[in-house]
């Protein structure tokens, strides 16, 4: 466990400098424009877009709750990825257990995506 | 002292691969679209620079000289925040891709699941632009974009993980090698055509659920329905001007220049030669790296010229109903076969 | 070693904070920006323990899903969040206490808490023990097969959510045209057009 720190804070400070870097660089082209460019400030600039109208109403509204079914769909198919990723690592010392266990696993989560598509939570109107 | 050199070292290379990738997308920007216009009859910009080489180039400079505007309705910090994200997120992901063998910044063991987590991440910044903005396209096209992005996630886990199945490690360095040493060249007796070991032909559905996948999870045409002009105006963008613009188009196109080394990676055997005879094997990996890559970036392009736009529903139809099973069902196959012909790594 | 502390301190150091901040923020948005920021952290803090999976894990599901989930309901279901607020002085005193309450507890389980020495000597069957192999590997060692009820019990976890957001979240919603692909595509010349006869002058009714 000691041993294989060093190792790797080895790995992952290359990582965490060039994820730096890479925001210096996005943050020096945010703010150049700031100091050099040329500006004439006016108030009719700052108005929302909107076609040419003056922007009816706030533009922060409800909406459709098929998005946050989406989403919500999405975190428990992302979870079944995640218990994905050790599987297929380890697929080699698993032998057909783990192949059988998975396809339990999948199986149900299978029941779940039949019902879900039979009662229409994946129609788009 | 030692550590101070090493330091200086790393931030060499992540300076040099920066730039090196910065250069390469200005000119991938300008192939992007000289490839439009050749398949429209146009002919594309060619005005400034020999045969409008130096365009991409002109276009940062006006960029940087715009007036930076910020909505008087916008959350100024977040305003800004979100094109921050979108741009160093997509330009992380290039820390872990080794266009080399041995050539990467940061060679850490779970290599996949890191440009996974990034482009799980890519959805942020197009949020946070979207409500910031406190306009009411953004509003739409953020979140349209959120639905999109998450649905096509899901088809390309899977494909990750049917890759995976067939080499036992998340490393991407492992991932090339594993294309190089095994395969169907090796069991038909050739080990020399090396293109045959490659995923791409055994795990051909894959390929091509993962390249679609990969347009919509950037949001590129045929699916780029967050930004589509004719209904949106330009989708999450339409209150940004200047730079944070910029960083906007810049994430957008690391993402899919990153989209395009991974499946080089995945599907193309990353840096190996086609044929692993001489004058194949005198060309270092490097430049085989940049030529799959350049290769995926032309069938991107090509998508973009020729295939008219889904409708919204369609494309989530296609995420959800086709693709999602379809990935599935793959992992369960090649999980199979591999177990009952022995071929687990 | 010392840099191993000085990250660990900064990790979290920032993790306490921004999970401050999540609860003193004034708008929601940030509230979840912050969250997010804790969750970073929290990889950070896996990382340096050498469990890289969890990590990079933690990552793609809690800030890739989960937060993405939070920053939809908060940014876009339009509450008033100031109204919730109105109690805040009311229900402090019994916030408080529930919330000193949780906190003796902790410490007492966590005072109390020993690792039996021999633990670390002697690690579980099957568990990784060589630097050799990756963790990632050593977890799917062990989860298929030796914790195979409690994988098993997750995947039924996942499926009542599934079934439970499905319950509580869809609406039919009648008279909606929506395409049908196999419809479309099995039209044939037959069912789709039709040829008559024009008498001349009369024109065809509807």
């Amino acid at each position: 466990m000691t041993q294989t720190l060093p190792n790797l804070l080895n790995d992952y400070l290359p990582l965490g400098i060039f994820i730096a870097v890479s925001g210096v660089i996005g943050l020096a082209l945010l703010i150049a424009p700031f100091a050099v460019a040329f500006k004439s400030p006016d108030p009719e600039k700052l108005s929302a877009y909107e076609c040419g109208f003056n922007a009816f109403d706030d533009a922060r509204m409800k909406f459709d709750v098929r998005f946050y079914l989406v989403a919500i769909l999405f975190i428990i198919f992302d979870l079944e990825v995640a218990f994905l990723f050790p599987w297929a690592v380890a697929y080699g010392d698993l032998g057909w257990a783990g192949f059988w266990s998975m396809m339990v696993f999948l199986g149900v989560l299978t029941i779940g995506f039949v019902y879900e598509w039979k009662k229409g939570a994946l129609e788009w109107d | 002292m030692d550590l101070l050199i090493n330091l200086a070292i790393i931030l060499g290379k992540s300076l040099l691969l920066l730039v090196a990738l910065l250069v390469m997308i200005a000119y991938l920007l300008y192939a992007d679209r000289k490839i439009w216009a050749a398949v429209q009859l146009r002919r594309g910009p060619n005005v400034v620079g020999p045969w409008g080489l130096l365009q991409s180039f002109a276009d940062l400079l006006k960029f940087v000289l715009k007036e930076p505007v910020i909505p008087a309705g916008a959350n100024k910090g977040l305003f800004l925040l979100a094109p921050l994200i979108t741009c160093t997120l997509a330009l992380s992901a290039w820390a872990v891709i080794p266009v080399s063998a041995g050539w990467a910044i940061a060679e850490i063991n779970v290599g996949i699941l890191y440009i996974f987590a990034i482009s799980s991440l890519g959805v942020y910044g197009v949020i946070i632009g979207g409500w910031a903005s406190n306009s009411k396209y953004p509003f739409l096209g953020a979140l349209r974009s959120a639905a999109q992005m998450v649905s096509y996630e899901v088809s390309i886990g899977f494909v990750i993980i049917t890759v995976l199945l067939c080499v036992g490690s998340l490393n991407l360095t492992a991932i090339v090698t594993a294309q190089e040493t095994r395969g169907l060249a090796h069991m038909i007796g050739l080990p020399w055509l090396t293109f045959l070991n490659w995923f791409w032909l055994p795990l051909f559905p894959m390929f091509v659920v993962f390249f679609i996948s990969a347009l919509a999870e950037t949001n590129r045409p045929p699916f780029d329905l967050p930004e589509a002009e004719s209904e949106l105006v330009a989708g999450y963008m339409v209150e940004y001007a200047s730079t944070p613009y910029l960083l906007f188009m810049l994430g957008e196109y690391v993402a899919i220049v990153t989209m395009c080394a991974l499946t080089t990676i995945l599907f193309l055997g990353g840096w190996t030669a086609p044929i692993a005879l001489p004058p194949f094997t005198w060309v270092p990996g490097v430049v085989w790296f940049v030529l799959k890559l350049c290769f995926v970036f032309f069938m991107f392009a090509m998508v973009k010229a020729f295939v008219p736009r889904y409708r919204y529903d369609q494309l989530m139809r296609l995420g959800w109903k086709v693709f999602l099973p379809i990935s599935l069902a793959c992992v369960v196959i090649v999980a199979a076969v591999l177990q009952v012909m022995g071929w687990v790594p | 070693m010392s840099a191993v502390a000085a990250f660990f301190y900064l990790f979290s150091a920032v993790a306490v904070a921004s999970a401050f901040m999540v609860v003193v923020s004034r708008n929601p948005v940030y509230s979840v920006l912050f969250l997010i920021l804790a969750f970073v952290n929290a990889a950070g803090l896996f990382l340096l323990m050498g469990a890289e999976f969890l990590a990079m894990i933690l990552v793609v599901v809690y800030v890739g899903a989960v937060a993405v989930l939070f920053l939809f309901v908060v940014m876009m279901l339009d509450v008033d969040f100031s109204e919730l607020r109105q109690g805040f002085i009311n229900y402090l005193p019994v916030g408080a206490m529930v919330g000193i309450a949780l906190l003796v507890e902790i410490v007492l389980v966590v005072g109390t808490w020993t690792i039996s020495p021999d633990l670390i000597r002697a690690p579980a069957p099957g568990a990784a023990t060589a630097a050799a192999i990756s963790n990632t590997e050593a977890i799917g060692q062990v989860l298929y097969t030796r914790y195979i009820y409690f994988f098993q019990a997750a995947g039924l976890i996942l499926l009542v959510a599934m079934i439970g957001a499905i319950v509580l979240t869809l609406r039919e919603r009648p008279g909606v045209k929506r395409q049908d692909i196999g419809a479309q595509v099995a039209r044939t010349k037959a069912t789709a057009m039709e040829v008559r006869k024009v008498a001349s002058g009369a024109g065809l009714e509807g």
